[in-house]
């Protein structure tokens, strides 16, 4: 697309001087923004591109963000091995989750993950020797490394944002290619995607385990980022806001994860401004009307609009 | 020293000085000559939702505060923000109030996941904390966490009271105890079984835990009938208190019953249970139960029904959370008419930390509030009270666990 030539350069460079733009308290907003989107991503990977719903992305990143805490609380492992192993484990306990999965379809799955975003929280309080139990684990903020001038907020920020620009990349390079065909056909048609030689349980269980990985990535940030971890902080609430985040930044797109993300970040704090009373009514608003405006995400609507304006100059 | 190497030096030392002789004036963050910014983060979303009313009634109570002309002639401008009783939410929540809205202090934050996700960050920027709306212990470390201030005596605290007065009045105790399955259940828990102390292991004959998703705990009453306990400590919530109360009612077992404070409420846990199988039961309260009728004539009683009435009509006048904001809210005022003009963060800690025999209205008769540059847990004296069928009669001394 001739936009993504001029847009993503045009995107780095922004994210690069915000840091000189805005106060540390935006920082460490855009910081969340990016963590959703790593998350998003991931989720937009299993239900975007392979059709499988998760209700329970939630889970997979209390399972990363725990990975992490525990790491930094218990072994004093430096919080940069903190996010690849996250990512580590959440691939093999996606994986594995996959596999049975595969017998369900849809609805069914989605309830199936649901069940795990129920459950996790209240695994953790009984892990308590672990994961501090519902006290949870008060984890530092690293400073910035090698005395660079940064503030905490500044140094975390562009550690999250190479994160999310390295997890793009490799999003982009999986989907783009065999790999990401091979999920698109088996969303599209099962039945002819198997006929043409594709694995599907396989894929599917692939695809599974990617996308908990990046979501366990993005769980590791957060708890950097937060630097506290309790149940309470990754309630059933956490995963349906990831599922309203994929499909309002549009599905099966790579993009939308950033849109995603800026919509569950910002806009409840806007309907909490417009209204004290009831913000959550004033949520429901937004989410209806983005969607019946543009009914293929934030990332399908603008692709629309450039089209319709390129197309309007020739 | 070249031109414009001294020309730097002055300019630098002009500001400097200018800068000294600023203090006078230069002010705390949301403190202004009519104002006090005084911001709070409560759960108005979420499964703690239920709590949301506390962070209302504050706001009500500040109202009136306001109307009757403010403390010291400043109007109190309070900013308080949904957090949903997550603690990611509130990071960024309180973050927002410290940084963006530049709240002069923080107050009254409510939960203990919530607050311990903000314990640090408000003691490196050294915002005062104060009174949190937690009953967890940790709360009180003056040494750790100066900027941090709890408010109501904690569940370890009075746990510790029941298990005094069972090896005092009771021979040849055998306890049973029921408690949830959670911080809160193994904090009373633990101050019970701390109280006991070494006899713990000789006089605990059962215990039984429930998950706070359970249907029912008839099951765990039976058991510890069976166990032949004839003292029973009850750490429940309401709708299991209730539960608790007719159950061992129906199958006839009468065991020194003692009631948790979280569940002493007439309105919500005995009247439903039945003001007859509630006979006998004790507890150890700090506050005035509000839907307790020795309360109706009393001057701080009507006082507070009346602010309900006028500020807070949209509050249940049965809902205990109301009084508690009431009184918090009051603290408050109090520390901060305590402040006079200096109204910066170091003072209001000072302040804080130097209340002396303070009584709130709505606190029971001869309870104090009392602070000090060590001691951060305002409240930390009870009584213990039974239920006579119709109120809960205190009986016995003071108890205050601040002195052991």
């Amino acid at each position: 697309m001739a936009a993504a030539r001029f847009a993503i350069p045009a995107a780095v460079v922004l994210a690069l001087v915000l840091p000189l733009l805005v106060s540390n308290f935006r920082l460490f907003q855009f910081t969340q923004v990016f963590i959703y989107a790593i998350a998003l991503l991931g989720l937009n990977i299993l239900t975007g591109f392979n059709g499988q719903i998760s209700l329970g992305h939630g889970a997979f990143y209390a399972v990363g963000a725990y990975t992490g805490a525990i790491m930094m609380d218990r072994w004093s492992v430096p919080y940069g091995w903190t996010i690849p192993v996250g990512g580590l484990i959440c691939l093999v306990v996606g994986f594995l989750f996959g596999i049975p999965a595969l017998r369900l379809e849809g609805l069914y799955l989605a309830l199936a993950t649901f069940a795990l975003a129920l459950a996790v929280p209240q695994i953790l309080k009984y892990f308590e020797h672990w994961t501090g139990g519902s006290q949870g684990i008060v984890l530092s903020k690293p400073p910035a490394p090698f005395g660079l001038p940064l503030s905490e907020d500044q140094w975390l920020y562009l550690v999250t944002l190479a994160v999310l620009i390295v997890m793009f990349v490799l999003a982009r390079n999986l989907l783009a290619g065999r790999i990401g065909r091979a999920l698109v056909a088996i969303r599209d048609n099962p039945l002819a995607a198997e006929a043409m030689g594709v694995n599907k349980a396989l894929y599917k269980s692939l695809a599974f385990g990617v996308s908990a990985a990046y979501t366990g990535v993005a769980g590791a940030l957060s708890a950097v980022a937060i630097a506290f971890v309790a149940p309470d902080s990754f309630n059933v609430f956490l995963s349906i806001s990831f599922l309203t985040g994929s499909v309002i930044g549009g599905l099966a797109t790579i993009s939308g994860a950033i849109w995603g993300a800026l919509f569950i970040q910002f806009v409840p704090n806007w309907a909490q401004a417009i209204s004290k009373a009831a913000p959550w009514a004033i949520f429901g608003l937004f989410l209806i009307i983005f969607m019946y405006v543009m009914p293929f995400g934030i990332a399908g609507g603008l692709r629309l609009l450039w089209n319709r304006l390129t197309r309007r100059r020739s | 020293m070249n031109r414009a190497t001294r020309f730097v030096v002055l300019l630098l030392a002009a500001v400097i000085g200018a800068a000294s002789a600023l203090p006078v004036l230069a002010q705390t963050p949301g403190v202004t000559a009519t104002e006090i910014k005084v911001g709070n983060t409560n759960p108005y979303s979420g499964p703690a939702s239920a709590y949301g009313t506390i962070g209302k009634a504050l706001g009500a109570y500040f109202k009136k505060v306001n109307e009757e002309g403010g403390i010291n002639g400043r109007k109190i401008n309070y900013v308080t923000l949904d957090d949903g009783y997550s603690p990611p939410k509130t990071v960024e929540m309180v973050r927002q109030l410290v940084e963006q809205e530049q709240v002069a202090l923080l107050f009254q934050t409510l939960g203990t996941p919530t607050n311990s996700a903000i314990h640090k960050y408000m003691n490196q920027k050294q915002v005062p904390h104060l009174f949190v709306a937690t009953g967890a212990t940790k709360w009180n470390d003056a040494k750790n966490f100066p900027w941090t201030m709890g408010f109501q005596p904690n569940y370890q605290i009075e746990g510790r009271i029941y298990a005094q007065y069972v090896l005092k009045n009771v021979k040849d105790a055998k306890i049973g105890i029921l408690y949830q399955n959670d911080d809160y259940g193994k904090d009373y828990r633990k101050g019970f079984l701390d109280g006991l102390g070494e006899a713990a292991k000789k006089l605990v004959v059962l215990e039984q835990t429930y998950e706070v998703t359970d249907p029912t705990i008839d099951s765990q009453i039976v058991n510890l009938k069976n166990s032949g306990a004839n003292v029973f400590f009850n750490v429940t919530i309401p709708k299991f208190a209730v539960q608790a109360i007719k159950k061992s009612h129906d199958i006839n077992w009468k065991p020194l019953h003692l009631l948790n404070n979280v569940s002493s409420s007439l309105a919500t846990v005995l009247k439903p249970a039945g003001l007859e199988a509630s006979k006998g039961l004790i507890t150890a309260l700090y506050m005035k139960e509000i839907t307790d009728p020795q309360w109706k004539n009393d001057k701080g009683f009507q006082d507070w029904v009346a602010w309900m009435k006028k500020y807070y009509p949209e509050g249940a006048l049965d809902d205990q959370s109301n009084a508690y904001a009431y009184s918090v809210a009051q603290l408050l005022t109090h520390v901060l008419k305590q402040c006079g003009n200096d109204l910066s963060r170091t003072n209001i800690m000072k302040q804080a930390a130097s209340v002396k025999d303070f009584e709130l209205p709505m606190l029971l008769p001869g309870i104090k509030v009392n602070t000090s540059a060590t001691d951060f847990a305002p409240i930390e004296q009870e009584r213990l009270a039974k239920f006579n069928g119709e109120i809960w009669e205190v009986f016995g001394d003071l108890i205050d666990a601040s002195k052991k």
